[in-house]
């Protein structure tokens, strides 16, 4: 299925605004204006587009440690976002979450997650609870290729294709797990090659090219809706900025000549190309949606900044949920 | 001393208790489902999911691959769904495979996401040695669970109690640990049909007494019971508190009671060092310092993993004649 010139714009301003508020993020980052650690969504944007153009806010997604990206595809707010990388009360999660624990619910994102892998078992568990409701609500993981390593993605994976639940597995192979390359932590180049072992079906898209993606998941979420099972995605993609924060702080790990390579098809910047060769949008039309990002940004970091840190006495607020069963509901 | 049990003419056992309990649950909110390894087609390895899967059918009686991370975070996927799931761990040992999804995800997420995520998911599993199965099947792991801010714990010791904290750990809007003691299954007691709850947090004095607290839970309630009763012969009257919940505690009824006797003895089955016996020592040193009369004494298995051979695991398990000589030295200190 082709995209619509108007899905192909949606798709446009979904990869700018994660990349202005990524660049935003990493100036306040180097200018020491976030606590904590920050995994950065740069270059990487086209998966994210991609892959939530297809869904709604009843769809759920789980995230990872690099979730910014994933919460504004799915229409996070930037406001919310920002106050919460500055541990503000006002931010998504009140700051007791901060940037690898961002979350918002009500648009279906289960939360980026600390834990590699950790949020694989958890939108399996939101596919069940489709399944069981009878919905067709799908529900997305998106995880690294160096999760494909740990347990939980494994037992995860089969478990959703033992069951046949509703779930689309989304592998951003950014070719590197932390600082190290792909191929010394696996024998095998593509990660898609394990979803054969659970018997679901994959594909393998140019993760550079939002509208490959784009196709990919509108097939594979297609298929969650109509009770087919899960499938998988591998998105082959870059980040442009180092594993946490901006600077590589004089790690050598990967060489200049291939972030240079990678930057080359900056997928933001091909899909530019294109929208504007095929006259869907020309350079003052995409112009424009840069500025409303970076408008929006420039709101979203005047309100953090001005919001409220947390009440000392939240300190102990939400560790539990008061109960009050009330009987079954619907 | 009457205890609701002692009054119910109705006897049924322990794991009858809680798949009856469990039923019921399912019977009045479509929301609660089961998922485990082999809790379907075959009901449980210990029979406790018993005629389930028949009546309720493959998707709210879910046979579950053996991938203990999965079948945790399938619940919790579940849960901030607005499910309320119940998923088994067979044995409590294995709970350490799924470490990560309880404590880094199922525990937190509410916290973590300032307070927009709810959590009602009940895991049970069934702890305990005296079986023979050895080290990986006999672990008593409570006490780490306890340390862990979001999580409920119970350990029912009788019929009664097994159903109605399970009942209320799967009302309950958090993450709870049900942990069954393998040696109690097959106990009868009294249990009344219709569904009842005990509120999560409520210890329960089993026998009355005024010379020396005992403070304990689980299996180990009756082996305590016992001890006491052969003291009653010696003048020593000793009054034993069943915690039922671990996490949260009922201090409050453990400290009244030490006032009022001034010697205290803790009782569990878990290997002593790092036990909660420590926790619950120290609580009571804090509140009720000045009232006691000799140190607080603390009975748990000896540090070593859990022994095969019969000879050596009944020298593991903490029995009633071992806690009879601790207290007996106790009332005398």
């Amino acid at each position: 299925m082709d995209p619509s010139s108007e899905t192909l714009l949606d798709l446009h301003r979904r990869m700018v605004r994660i990349r202005h508020f990524e660049e935003a993020a990493g100036r306040l980052a180097e200018q020491n204006r976030l606590p904590g650690f920050l995994h950065l969504y740069v270059g990487e944007e086209a998966v994210a587009a991609g892959v939530c153009a297809n869904l709604d806010d009843d769809d759920q997604i789980s995230s990872t440690h690099r979730g910014h990206g994933h919460l504004v595809a799915k229409g996070g707010d930037y406001g919310g976002m920002m106050a919460e990388l500055m541990g503000k009360a006002t931010g998504y999660c009140g700051g007791k979450g901060g940037s690898m624990h961002i979350c918002d619910l009500d648009l279906g994102m289960l939360g980026a997650n600390g834990i590699v892998g950790g949020g694989v078992p958890i939108a399996v568990g939101a596919g069940f609870a489709n399944k069981y409701r009878g919905s067709d609500r799908v529900s997305v993981v998106f995880f690294g290729d160096g999760a494909s390593n740990i347990g939980a993605f494994h037992e995860a994976a089969n478990m959703a294709a033992a069951l046949s639940l509703p779930v689309l597995f989304v592998c951003e192979n950014n070719e590197y797990g932390e600082f190290t390359p792909r191929d010394r932590t696996m024998a095998i180049t593509d990660v898609v090659d394990r979803a054969a072992g659970y018997g679901m079906p994959g594909a393998i898209v140019d993760g550079m090219d939002v509208v490959a993606v784009w196709e990919a998941a509108n097939e594979a979420v297609s298929r969650a809706r109509r009770g087919e099972g899960p499938s998988f995605i591998e998105a082959k993609t870059y980040r442009f900025y180092n594993h946490h924060g901006v600077q590589t702080l004089g790690m050598k790990y990967r060489s200049d000549d291939e972030l240079e390579q990678w930057k080359q098809r900056d997928p933001i910047e091909l899909f530019e190309d294109r929208l504007a060769s095929a006259g869907v949008l020309d350079a003052d039309g995409a112009q424009a949606v840069h500025a409303a990002a970076q408008a929006d940004i420039e709101a979203a970091i005047a309100f953090a900044e001005q919001s409220p840190l947390p009440d000392p006495d939240s300190l102990l607020v939400d560790v539990y949920t008061p109960t009050a069963y009330s009987g079954a509901t619907p | 001393m009457t205890l609701p049990t002692d009054t119910e003419e109705r006897r049924i056992a322990y794991g009858a208790a809680f798949t009856e309990g469990l039923a019921q649950m399912m019977d009045a909110d479509p929301n609660v489902f089961v998922a485990g390894e082999d809790v379907g087609r075959a009901g449980g390895v210990f029979g406790s999911f018993r005629g389930l899967n028949e009546r309720f059918g493959d998707m709210r009686v879910v046979d579950t691959p053996i991938s203990e991370q999965a079948i945790v975070g399938l619940g919790t996927g579940a849960a901030v769904s607005g499910l309320r799931p119940v998923v088994d761990l067979m044995f409590m040992d294995f709970i350490l495979v799924a470490m990560d999804q309880i404590v880094n995800q199922a525990a937190k997420l509410k916290y973590m996401f300032g307070g927009k995520a709810t959590l009602p998911m009940t895991i049970t599993t069934s702890a305990g040695a005296g079986l023979s199965a050895a080290a990986q099947h006999s672990q008593s792991l409570e006490a780490m669970l306890c340390h862990i801010p979001g999580l409920k714990v119970v350990m029912p010791s009788n019929p009664y109690d097994a159903k109605g904290l399970l009942i209320s750990c799967i009302r309950d809007d958090n993450p709870t640990v049900f942990v069954k003691h393998k040696r109690l299954l097959g106990r009868k007691g009294g249990v009344p049909e219709d569904p009842y709850e005990i509120p999560l947090g409520t210890a329960q004095v089993v026998r009355p007494g005024d010379d020396v607290t005992v403070v304990t839970y689980g299996r180990m309630v009756h082996e305590a019971t016992s001890a006491a009763n052969a003291l009653a012969s010696e003048g020593i009257e000793c009054e034993v508190i069943d915690l039922r919940t671990l996490q949260p505690l009922d201090m409050d009824t453990v400290v009244q009671s030490a006032q009022r006797t001034s010697r205290v003895a803790v009782v569990h089955e878990a290997v002593r060092f790092g036990g909660l016996g420590g926790e619950i020592a120290s609580g009571i040193a804090e509140e009720a310092f000045d009232y006691l009369d000799a140190p607080i004494e603390r009975v748990g298995a000896p540090f070593s993993p859990v022994p095969f051979s019969p000879a050596l695991e009944k020298e593991w398990v903490p029995n009633a004649e071992m806690i009879g000589e601790r207290i007996r030295a106790l009332a005398a200190a």
